[in-house]
């Protein structure tokens, strides 16, 4: 009798034990996001360059002093900030428990030296760095930015989501010449990054940082509390889409940025996964004529551009006609940001063949050919062309469209020499919605002659409004001042605005919690098993 | 047969000089840098040159082709431009994964191929040559790529026998290892298998017609004996040639196979270095290739006197 309740005790208590312990087991177990993100990384200096993979990477292992919330305002991150009565000094301070990934307390002059050397590259940066008069360090965690005259820039720069996010790196970091690549990958994000494992071009791992505070906030946008609630994620780079959407299928990825939108019919529908829009994540269409080549020198020529180019054909041959992921958009900074603006839509969505015939016609167009460049290793950019193309021939251009890759592409257009030697006359890109929406930072929209971007438009007045809106802190005087560039922009055919498309997101069923935000971040997201 | 060596070793050396000189000014002269695809799509103009003279790409072009070879003379394949990793370290941590697929794709080659060219030989004229002819037509004509995702899908998706990608090194334990190398494997050797095939069957029937082999037959010799003995060792010479030219053919079809079956080896490497100019990267494993390039065809020369004793170096 004692034997056999003995025996059963002891039965129980083993298989309690071997419950208890499958239990700890499973509560240890790592979880692992294994991602396939939209590029691979092969640098490591998430300042110097305005690729989006190393946005992203800075997400993962950086932070920010203010971050946006999902509404666009910006809100402390790293730092609270305070106001003069006059508006003119910002007075940030650093939040308590920020530390980097070796230990090392983030300081206010960890800050400073990060600023300075972000807005050497970043556009918003540069705006920011003119109008200011001195940026002080006041104490280990606090510091203050000085203006002449009251401006909003400063919450504007520092809280900017996406092209170059102002990251704050150790100071030692941060006082690498801009001309020279980083490659210490120590930051205070919610991720540290694995350097073991990182194989450039092939995978890169990131490890919860067990020692990141984050802030009480719910999550919200890139603001509120960065709660990682994984172990690892891995970033793998696959070459070819449609091994992505197997390994998807197969269960051996949970993520995927950006599907290739004519693969999306084999995961929608599919219980096993969902598949997600993000609109802030989305992309504009745009072309750029060469202001300083003949044709498009002639204001009349570009004008005739203009009417020649509709964008429903363009976004059919990248996403498919009809579909969900796409849509027409008049605006020069997108038609989901604050300065949205409607002006000359009927100009601007649709071709209009007969009339641009009717403006080259007045301008004496003598049917030279416009050379067209068209980059075809990239999937949302390699569709362009033909449509472009065609449309323009449709009017009367004559077109050469030249095709190569990107680098070629950007290296080409960097010329301002005749077509003849090594010159261009067009050339089409995207951009991210988060960079179209920044009148101070997008590029498309600079219009200061030499020191633009490539296609060196000059237009006077859209530069004093840019600057006129970088000085300004009152909301309302903002959107009007954008709405204005907007007109000048298209009056002067300074870009060409070719529509939105937005990428699709698919992940596993058993991934939830991503934010809506500017970039794909992990942290807030979990994976059940 | 030293001096052979030798002096086929020592002429490899100009062979290299001149593909390292090719290369560098093929890259140098075509257009994009290096400095563009760090920078990313919407730098500017500034930033560009800031990057170029960081990177030493402003100095004159003959400057950086001396400093690039005398680095090399002195074993420094020197870092990658845009991920500031030494070249050495990249390389290596590539090369494992193309050795692994290239030494399985050509032992299954020659494993299916010169049994399948003997027996359609053997069978001239017969369904079951007709069989193989026609297979290897098949294998020559469809893309290594569309081979790939159908042995995906039905072994992969549909059977789960295998996984869809990746690679794991033999460290990671054999099953991991092996386990996703076989689709890989079997989608590159088609179309070696395929060209294997076919010559083994031209030259054994080219053979099979000598008077020695009727002399054997005469003297009472199995069919067997015939053609293993005497007519696949006297058609040795071509078929050692054309294995010898598959491995090299290897190095350019691995880039599609890595591809698909997303293996981190030198094809795609050299494929990545290429859009992002990664101009040091892609220089030195085009010589690493041109090395191996001369290597095998040293070997298939050597060969040669092995199965053919009339031929002395």
């Amino acid at each position: 009798m004692f034997m056999n309740r003995f025996q059963s005790g002891l039965l129980k208590t083993t298989l309690l034990s071997l419950c208890l312990s499958t239990a700890g087991f499973a509560a240890q177990a790592e979880t692992t996001i294994t991602a396939v993100m939209h590029a691979p990384l092969r640098a490591v200096d998430p300042v110097i360059s305005t690729a989006y993979i190393l946005r992203n990477y800075g997400y993962m292992v950086y932070d920010t002093l203010l971050a946006r919330d999902s509404q666009g305002a910006p809100q402390p991150q790293m730092a609270d900030w305070t106001v003069s009565d006059d508006g003119k000094t910002y007075t940030f301070t650093l939040r308590d428990g920020l530390k980097f990934h070796d230990g090392a307390p983030v300081t206010a002059e960890d800050a400073v030296a990060s600023l300075n050397r972000w807005s050497q590259v970043d556009k918003t940066g540069q705006v920011m760095a003119a109008l200011m008069s001195e940026m002080t360090v006041v104490d280990d965690k606090t510091f203050t930015m000085t203006f002449p005259e009251p401006t909003g820039i400063a919450l504007i720069a520092l809280s900017k989501p996406s092209g170059v996010a102002p990251f704050i790196l150790p100071k030692a970091a941060a006082e690498t010449p801009i001309s020279q690549p980083i490659t210490s990958t120590i930051g205070s994000g919610p991720f540290k990054f694995d350097e073991a494992a990182y194989q450039p071009g092939v995978s890169a791992t990131f490890l919860k940082n067990e020692d990141y505070v984050p802030r009480t906030e719910p999550a919200d946008g890139l603001a509120g509390g960065k709660v990682v609630k994984v172990d690892k994620v891995v970033w793998t780079t696959m070459p070819d889409s449609m091994t992505a959407v197997n390994a998807m299928l197969s269960g051996e990825i949970d993520f995927y940025e950006q599907i290739p939108h004519d693969l999306l019919p084999l995961v929608e529908g599919n219980p096993d996964f969902t598949t997600e829009m993000y609109r802030k994540q989305g992309s504009q269409n745009l072309v750029r004529l060469n202001f300083t080549q003949p044709p498009f020198d002639n204001p009349k020529i570009r004008e005739a551009a203009l009417l020649a180019l509709g964008q429903q054909s363009m976004l059919d041959a990248q996403v498919g006609a009809g579909s969900q992921y796409a849509r027409t958009c008049p605006a020069v900074f997108g038609c989901e940001s604050p300065y949205a603006s409607d002006y000359a839509a009927d100009k601007i969505l649709e071709p209009h063949p007969e009339e641009a015939k009717a403006a080259l016609a007045e301008a004496g167009y003598d049917g030279a050919p416009v050379l067209l460049m068209h980059a075809t290793d990239l999937n949302n950019l390699a569709p362009q062309g033909p449509v472009i193309g065609q449309q323009l021939r449709d009017a009367g251009f004559t077109v050469d469209m030249v095709s190569m890759d990107w680098a070629s592409v950007v290296a080409r257009r960097a010329s301002k020499a005749p077509v003849a030697e090594g010159g261009w006359n067009v050339f089409s890109t995207t951009n991210v919605l988060p960079d179209v929406g920044d009148p101070i930072g997008f590029i498309g929209v600079a219009a200061g002659g030499a020191s633009s971007w490539f296609g060196w438009p000059d237009v006077p007045e859209i530069e004093e409004l840019r600057g006129k809106l970088a000085s300004t802190s009152d909301p309302d005087e903002q959107k009007r001042i954008g709405q204005e560039i907007d007109k000048l922009v298209i009056d002067n055919e300074v870009m060409i605005p070719m529509g939105e498309f937005y990428n699709v997101t698919v992940k596993s069923a058993s991934l939830t919690g991503q934010l809506d935000a500017e970039a794909p971040v992990f942290w807030n997201m979990e994976k059940s098993e | 047969m030293f001096g052979f060596v030798l002096k086929r070793v020592l002429s490899a050396i100009p062979v290299l000089l001149m593909v390292a000189v090719i290369v560098f000014l093929v890259l140098r002269l075509s257009p994009g840098d290096p400095a563009v695809m760090i920078a990313g799509p919407n730098a500017t103009p500034e930033q560009l040159e800031d990057l170029r003279t960081s990177m030493g790409l402003n100095r004159p072009l003959l400057e950086q082709l001396f400093i690039w070879m005398g680095n090399i003379a002195r074993g420094d394949f020197g870092v990658s431009l845009v991920s500031g990793k030494p070249v050495a370290d990249l390389v290596m941590d590539r090369f494992g994964p193309t050795l692994a697929l290239s030494i399985t794709t050509v032992i299954l080659a020659v494993a299916v191929a010169i049994p399948l060219g003997v027996i359609a030989a053997w069978q001239q004229g017969k369904w079951i040559d007709r069989l193989v002819m026609a297979g290897s037509v098949v294998g020559f004509s469809v893309p290594v790529f569309i081979i790939g995702y159908v042995l995906i899908l039905i072994f992969a998706r549909k059977l789960g026998w295998f996984p869809v990608q990746g690679y794991r090194p033999m460290s990671a334990g054999f099953g991991e290892f092996a386990s996703r190398l076989v689709l890989p494997t079997v989608t590159l050797s088609f179309p070696y298998i395929a060209l294997i095939a076919r010559i083994v069957r031209t030259n054994v029937i080219e053979v099979m017609n000598e008077d020695y082999i009727r002399t054997a037959r005469a003297k009472g010799l199995a069919e067997r004996g015939v053609l293993m003995d005497h007519a696949l060792g006297n058609a040795a010479v071509p078929i050692v040639t054309i294995v010898g030219v598959s491995i090299t053919m290897l190095i350019g079809g691995v880039v599609v196979t890595e591809s698909v079956f997303n293996i981190p080896g030198l094809g795609r490497l050299v494929l990545e270095a290429v859009l992002a100019r990664d101009y040091t990267v892609i220089q030195t494993v085009i010589l690493l290739f041109s090395t191996i390039y001369v290597f095998i065809n040293l070997s298939v020369d050597l060969l040669y006197g092995l199965f053919d004793p009339r031929i002395r170096y």
